[in-house]
């Protein structure tokens, strides 16, 4: 059955186009389609990091001088929607995870490669629909969770092209859930065992799982919600008797879990990439492997805790506080291990490096103040601060998108056969750690004085310390520089990198790079051991 | 080099440093802004408990990694790979179990200071305290009893709207954008929206609720200490959300009195 799928696909493969047209195509090849998500991520990156900085030329003075009020309400909408649906959960489940996981499991391609493509193609279009809705009757403007009743008193289009963009995108993501469980589960190489996959495997069969089980609630909720603003039903709208706390309850079933799914692939990212650099097996696989899966089943039921100033009985407070607070036991677990990883290792320091020890050391200052927010009284204090804007920074910026870059320098010679430069991976690196501890720790302080969240002014006793934070953000836009430049430049002219510049032992680089449209010249390699670092196998290499 | 300490000598004295210093630093930074109700100080003590254990947590990551990085590192003169060291049962087992009893005590401990807070009181029957049988109550933190609704000193009742704050005195007959309160009596505050949802905060009391439409919550403190404080709105609640605010004004019992009688006054000869 799967041969002959493979055989069917290879013919289209062939009549497919070359060259850099390919990424332009409905490609069905894996590879592409994953710098397809990666490269489409990087565009609204961009484009929602432009929205971060006009939020923050914005706040560096106390009152709302840069843009009109209403227009900064959509900057935080769009800046906050993008930066989840169009940049993190795409590139980290999409480019990596298309990119990759058929190289660990020792397949050809995707289990569903046609879905694979029609799940990117959902992206561009919705993106660009929701950048759109600017330039109609201005964009959603009732922030990314979209609260009735304000999302459905606010201008109309623009809060219906956010929901359908951001059903599309759901749709997207669900394609490629589906497309995960079914490749890692059904199409492994013969002989290879579940708990011999890479990291990364399970870190995706676990996102999955939360994208499949939770994604489709956003959907229906958001659904309710369109009927609510165009048919006039009351689902939430208080004034014909609905309820708005059971949206957020709906929406938080999703956009928690959602976390997890920003996380969670990251962790399994930085385990493939510790490893390499340290050149040390992944401490501890079996406990990373039942952490990942505590995670998603303690990521299920912990929504409440966005909810605690809205009107919940104490019992659920209490339960959720706990729940909430116990998942600091499996992340806290994958942490120990990864610096148990680096000790007693052989570590190069580049970039590749650098980015994932930034990673952890961001994270785990955001783990800690999730702990602390978790707990109800803490929260309630806080929530709905600037202290909260910088907890969740920590924990998609300072984690995830530290970790996407960490991956890009670690991967880029698998995609072009070439090296980056180090000296301006580690600029990157300098500036962006610096800017962006600049930009978010001082706002834990502000939020704790009295700075709420998405507020175009503020009192002007907090000025000073936003100005810092504005800097740092400053900083944060300058370090893309950097990174752009080291792009083309080694694209166009990097040192020819040979198959495998970091003699790693996981299954993608034990083919050429760039790899062949098939994968593999014959068959695709058993690797037992894809962590075998220091033992006869590694040596041998 | 003679050797003066072995390996664990240095290890304790690195371990009781992060110790001496998150407990300096938790105790002589402060990061919140005054106390000005009961729930404050409670709130304050819990702060400072999460904050050092937070900074040894951290300091002591931090430590690890930057310490593997330097020491760890790949020499030039170095090849080949680190020990094959794949895992360690032991070492996993502790570090599941204490994080696991930290959680627990932290999540024990935070459940006192919400009872203390007066959180985990139960919830009211809402027919029992408001006349419309059908209206629900949704409580926040501090919620009153019955009893205590009754033999309340001040009870206000708030309504939010875009983008103000009014506080009705049901004993005066009058509304106030202001809110008088007398320092040291328990406020029970009745809150509602007419359009979308709001947050009443005042961070020197470290007490937020939502006020959401259609639904009632309430919101009781202790003010203890004279002065004027801002109300806060909270919830993203349109486009001039950031200007949403109004103050709070605790004054000692005489002067609330005055302001009291003169609001009602007015009201009447209108």
């Amino acid at each position: 059955m799967t041969i002959s799928i493979d055989s069917q696909d290879s013919n289209t493969k062939s009549l497919q186009p070359k060259g850099w047209l390919r990424y332009l195509s409905f490609s069905l090849d894996h590879k592409v389609i994953g710098i397809q998500y990666l490269v489409c991520g990087f565009l609204f990156y961009l484009i929602g990091g432009t929205l971060a900085s006009a939020i923050r030329i914005e706040l560096a003075s106390p009152m709302s001088d840069f843009m009109p009020r209403d227009v900064y309400n959509q900057v935080l909408t769009l800046h906050g929607t993008i930066m989840i649906f169009l940049w993190i959960v795409p590139v980290v489940n999409g480019a990596f995870g298309n990119y990759l996981i058929p190289f660990y499991v020792g397949a050809r391609d995707m289990a569903f490669p046609r879905l694979n493509a029609v799940a990117f193609w959902l992206i561009p279009p919705s993106g660009l629909m929701l950048v759109a809705s600017y330039f109609i009757e201005g964009a959603a403007q009732a922030g990314w969770t979209a609260y009735p009743p304000l999302s459905i008193t606010t201008p109309q289009s623009g809060q219906i092209i956010w929901i359908m963009s951001v059903l599309l995108l759901g749709g997207s993501s669900i394609f490629g859930g589906i497309n995960f469980i079914a490749t890692i589960i059904k199409l492994r190489r013969p002989g290879l065992k579940l708990m011999q996959l890479p990291m990364y495997c399970w870190a995706m069969l676990g996102t999955s799982l939360l994208v499949v089980l939770s994604t489709p609630v956003l959907a229906g909720t958001l659904i309710l919600l369109s009927f609510d603003i165009v048919a006039h039903t009351g689902f939430f709208n208080p004034v014909l008797g609905g309820n708005v706390v059971v949206y957020q309850h709906l929406f938080w079933f999703y956009s928690h879990p959602a976390v997890y799914i920003m996380v969670l692939p990251a962790f399994g990212l930085v385990s493939e990439i510790l490893p390499v650099h340290s050149r040390k097996p992944l401490f501890g696989y079996t406990t990373m492997v039942f952490s990942i899966m505590g995670i998603v089943v303690l990521g299920l039921v912990v929504w409440a805790h966005h909810m605690f100033t809205s009107g919940t009985p104490p019992w659920m407070r209490l339960f959720f506080t706990i729940a909430t607070a116990f998942i600091a036991v499996p992340t806290g677990i994958k942490f120990f291990n990864w610096v148990a990883t680096l000790w007693g290792g052989k570590i190069s320091i580049n970039s590749a490096m650098l980015f994932s020890c930034g990673f952890i050391i961001n994270f785990v200052f955001g783990g800690i103040t999730g702990v602390a927010l978790a707990q109800v009284p803490f929260d309630i204090h806080v929530h709905d601060t600037y202290f909260v804007v910088a907890h969740f920074h920590y924990i998609v910026y300072g984690g995830t998108v530290f970790i996407i870059f960490s991956s890009i320098y670690h991967w880029f010679p698998k995609v072009t056969g070439k090296l980056m430069s180090e000296k301006l991976g580690i600029i990157h690196f300098a500036i962006t750690f610096i800017g962006f501890n600049l930009c978010f720790a001082p706002q834990h302080w502000l939020g704790l004085n009295g700075m709420p969240r998405r507020v175009a002014e503020y009192d002007p006793q907090f000025q000073f310390v936003n100005q810092i934070s504005s800097i740092g953000a400053l900083l944060m836009a300058i370090s893309t520089i950097p990174f752009l430049i080291n792009i083309f430049l080694s694209i166009k002219d990097g040192k020819n990198s040979g198959d495998n510049p970091w003699n790693a032992l996981t299954p993608e680089w034990l083919t050429s790079s760039p790899p062949p449209v098939e994968n593999w010249k014959g068959e695709a390699p058993l690797v037992e051991e894809p962590y075998g670092y220091g033992k006869p196998i590694s040596k041998e290499n | 080099m003679p050797k003066l300490l072995n390996k664990n000598y240095y290890l304790i004295l690195i371990i009781s440093a992060v110790f001496g210093i998150s407990f300096w630093i938790g105790f002589n930074v402060n990061l919140l802004p005054p106390e000005a109700s009961i729930n404050a100080p409670i709130y304050d003590e819990l702060f400072k408990i999460l904050f050092i254990i937070g900074l040894i947590i951290f300091i002591g990551m931090t430590i690890a990694v930057i310490y593997s990085l330097f020491k760890f590192r790949k020499r030039k003169d170095q090849f080949g790979d680190g020990i094959a060291l794949e895992g360690n049962l032991s070492l996993e087992i502790v570090w599941t179990i204490i994080p696991s009893i930290i959680v627990l005590i932290i999540g024990l401990y935070s459940y006192n200071i919400y009872d203390r807070m007066g959180g985990m009181k139960e919830l009211n029957h809402s027919h029992e305290m408001i006349d419309s049988s059908t209206e629900k109550i949704w409580a926040g933190i501090s919620q009153a009893s019955n009893n205590e609704v009754a033999s309340n000193n001040l009870s206000v009742e708030v309504s939010a709207m875009q983008f103000a704050f009014l506080f009705n005195y049901p004993k005066g007959e009058f509304i106030s954008g202001e809110l008088h309160v007398p320092v040291d009596h328990k406020v029970s505050m009745k809150m509602e929206s007419k359009d979308v949802i709001h947050a009443f905060w005042v961070p020197e009391f470290r007490i937020k609720q939502d006020i959401i439409p259609g639904q009632p919550t309430i919101l009781n403190f202790t003010p203890t200490k004279v002065g004027k404080y801002p109300i806060i709105c909270a919830e993203l609640c349109g486009p001039y959300h950031g200007g949403m605010r109004a103050s709070i004004i605790v004054e000692e019992e005489s002067d609330y009195k005055d302001w009291f009688n003169k609001n009602t006054k007015t009201e009447v000869s209108l």
